[in-house]
């Protein structure tokens, strides 16, 4: 087993609306990611995974607040430190989060040097333009990307090169752990193909040692990480290695989540392809049992009043349900 | 039924009668040096019932092609036929016309209502467009709620409240309700699955064929994901750089296919059950 990077215990967050009421979207998450790996994290909108994103990075603020949990960055718990303290020591040097639509917060006003600069001098406000310069241009050249990007104003990159860039710029210091949200998303195939390349060839050259990936299209993260978590409603309900969750799943919802794959392959036109009845429940007032209960065709009446333990199974694969592993593949299997 | 089970059925189109065709259509944004041509010279064929598929990249010309055939730009050369006779949009009374026979659904739900109205004037807005002015105020409702229920939402929870209380899948199944109100004779739906999830996507497909098998609507598709063209068109066709590379039935233009940038959007689809070849992108390129 590898050295840990990252490992969440028990976060639980919360978003307080403005009318004063208590929204729970992180509820009792652990996990851990161990150097040279990357973790995936599916679900449907509004499941919880930019919250928890967020969360992990230890800075909040209003309307997300901190309720308990500890987040450890290579034996270094984070979760107790001031907004302050964690922008100036662990953004960005220890943690890089990019979120959706990243491309968009870079000034059009200013050069992509400039932000290079605005990320080194966060951390080591001594270090001169030159050397920033050097370091920039050596870290473009590595990754592939033309130099001449650095001179350029955000206008005047496409919308995938402007992805790349800002992974480039936020990942300058090398930070341990990287937190991917949708990076991908707003890009037609191409361009998503060359940022998934771009982060690659970061963790292949140790950059990055880690590397958390949140997206709803399954075939991409079968295909970019080592790991995949299935979240529901606030919750971890089902965890394993990329390939065993998308062709072996255990849980109800993942067989829901399995069911919407859509990728151009000879025989994909006779899969069923069929959507989750129903929505997820309200988090301000989450349900006693389970969470998927409500959706869930094999649902008794059991599972909404019982609470759910997490099951491991197979060493390495949790799952969140009252039902057995067999019991779970007999009944899908007959489907 | 399942989704799969409506789109599995291939057709043969070409003895339907034509729903909307183009001839020569091009569309040429600036002069002189600054000169691009967004959409050039594309001949197309629709047929009624058919559900086709525009493929492309990002700039590849499927927005402006699809303003276009909307009527809401005009094209610089060329003809555009609407039921086999050239379509006249010289006026705002025959825009309005036409676009009881052809109607949108766009990428954006949140952009696509007007906040200041609510929920049932929208829908009452299409009634009266489509000639129900005189209806009872009953019979409006009961076609509301009938709209409503097509696209599994409740009316009855949704009068008085504005678009934005709503959810985006929301938002875009109260997009294919008004549709269904308006009965057009074509559907555009431009990316109207890339800003909701992989769950509520075939929500959405599935009330997009419905549409198509209950009132034998024409449904142009425009994406960038091949892998969703595939699985839910009859017809697709592949636009780079404003033309149409290649074109046919689904299954043989996506399993064989002959066309260079064909080959390379399927190439850069992420798969399941084949290696996703990185190697094939230069992240030199300014793309």
């Amino acid at each position: 087993m590898g050295k840990v990077m990252l490992e969440v215990r028990n976060l639980k967050t919360k978003y307080i609306t403005r009318f004063h009421e208590d929204v729970y979207a992180v509820d009792g998450v652990s996990f851990s990611i161990e150097e040279g790996k990357s973790l995936g994290i599916a679900g449907e909108s509004g499941c919880g995974k930019s919250t928890l994103a967020l969360s992990m990075m230890g800075y909040y603020f209003p309307p997300l607040h901190y309720i308990s949990g500890d987040i450890i960055i290579d034996g270094t718990n984070i979760s107790g430190l001031k907004p302050d303290d964690v922008r100036k020591t662990i953004l960005g040097s220890e943690i890089a989060y990019i979120p959706q639509a990243a491309m968009n917060a870079l000034n059009p006003t200013q050069k992509i040097i400039r932000f290079m600069e605005d990320v080194v001098h966060a951390h080591d406000p001594k270090k001169d333009k030159k050397s920033i310069r050097e370091m920039a241009e050596a870290r473009f050249a590595e990754l592939g990307l033309p130099p001449s990007v650095l001179d350029k104003h955000a206008v005047e990159l496409s919308g995938g090169m402007k992805q790349r860039t800002v992974i480039a710029v936020s990942t300058i210091l090398n930070p341990k752990v990287l937190i991917a949200d949708e990076p991908s998303s707003a890009l037609d195939v191409t361009s998503q193909k060359m940022v998934i390349k771009m982060m690659r060839e970061l963790m292949e050259k140790g950059y990055i040692k880690s590397m958390l990936f949140i997206t709803h299209e399954l075939p991409l993260l079968y295909n970019v990480t080592d790991d995949i978590m299935v979240m529901y409603a606030g919750q971890i309900v089902e965890k394993g290695s990329a390939k065993e969750m998308v062709f072996d799943p255990v849980h109800p919802y993942s067989h829901g989540l399995m069911n919407s794959i859509l990728v151009p392959e000879e025989g994909t036109r006779g899969n069923k392809l069929t959507a989750i009845p129903g929505t997820p429940p309200n988090l301000k007032r989450p349900p006693d049992g389970c969470r998927f209960a409500e959706r869930c065709k094999y649902a008794t009446a059991d599972c909404r009043y019982t609470n759910i333990p997490e099951k491991t199974f197979d060493d390495k694969r949790m799952y969140r349900c009252l039902m057995g592993v067999d019991e779970l593949k007999e009944v899908y299997g007959r489907e | 039924m399942a989704v799969s089970e409506k789109a599995m059925e291939q057709k043969d189109f070409t003895n339907k009668p034509l729903c909307l065709s183009g001839r020569g259509v091009t569309k040429v944004f600036g002069m002189g040096d600054k000169k691009t041509v967004a959409v050039d010279h594309v001949d197309f064929d629709f047929h009624e019932g058919e559900f086709v598929s525009i493929v492309g990249e990002s700039g590849s010309g499927k927005t402006t092609l699809s303003k276009m055939l909307l009527g809401l730009s005009n094209a610089t050369e060329g003809e555009i036929l609407f039921q086999g006779k050239p379509r006249d949009i010289s006026n705002g009374k025959k825009k309005k016309e036409y676009w009881k026979g052809i109607q949108a659904i766009f990428q954006d739900p949140f952009s696509s209502f007007n906040t200041f109205h609510k929920i049932d004037s929208v829908l009452l807005d299409c009634i009266n467009m489509r000639g129900g002015k005189n209806l009872s105020k009953e019979e409006k409702t009961a076609m509301m709620t009938e709209a409503c229920s097509f696209v599994n939402l409740k009316f009855a929870e949704l009068t008085n409240k504005y678009p934005f209380e709503l959810s985006g899948g929301q938002m875009q199944r109260l997009m294919i309700a008004r549709i269904f109100l308006m009965k057009p004779k074509i559907l555009l739906a431009d990316e109207p699955t890339s800003m909701v999830d992989a769950c509520s996507r075939a929500t959405i497909l599935d009330m997009l064929l419905n549409l198509r098998d209950e009132i034998g609507m024409t449904v142009i598709f425009i994406t960038h994901d091949i892998g969703l063209a595939y699985y839910i068109s009859d017809t697709v066709y592949i636009m780079e750089h404003g033309k149409f590379v290649e074109y046919g039935k689904a299954d043989e233009v996506i399993l064989e296919p002959k066309a260079a940038y064909t080959k390379r959007l399927i190439s850069d689809v992420p798969k399941i059950h084949e290696e996703w070849d990185l190697s094939t992108v230069d992240l030199l390129t300014e793309k």
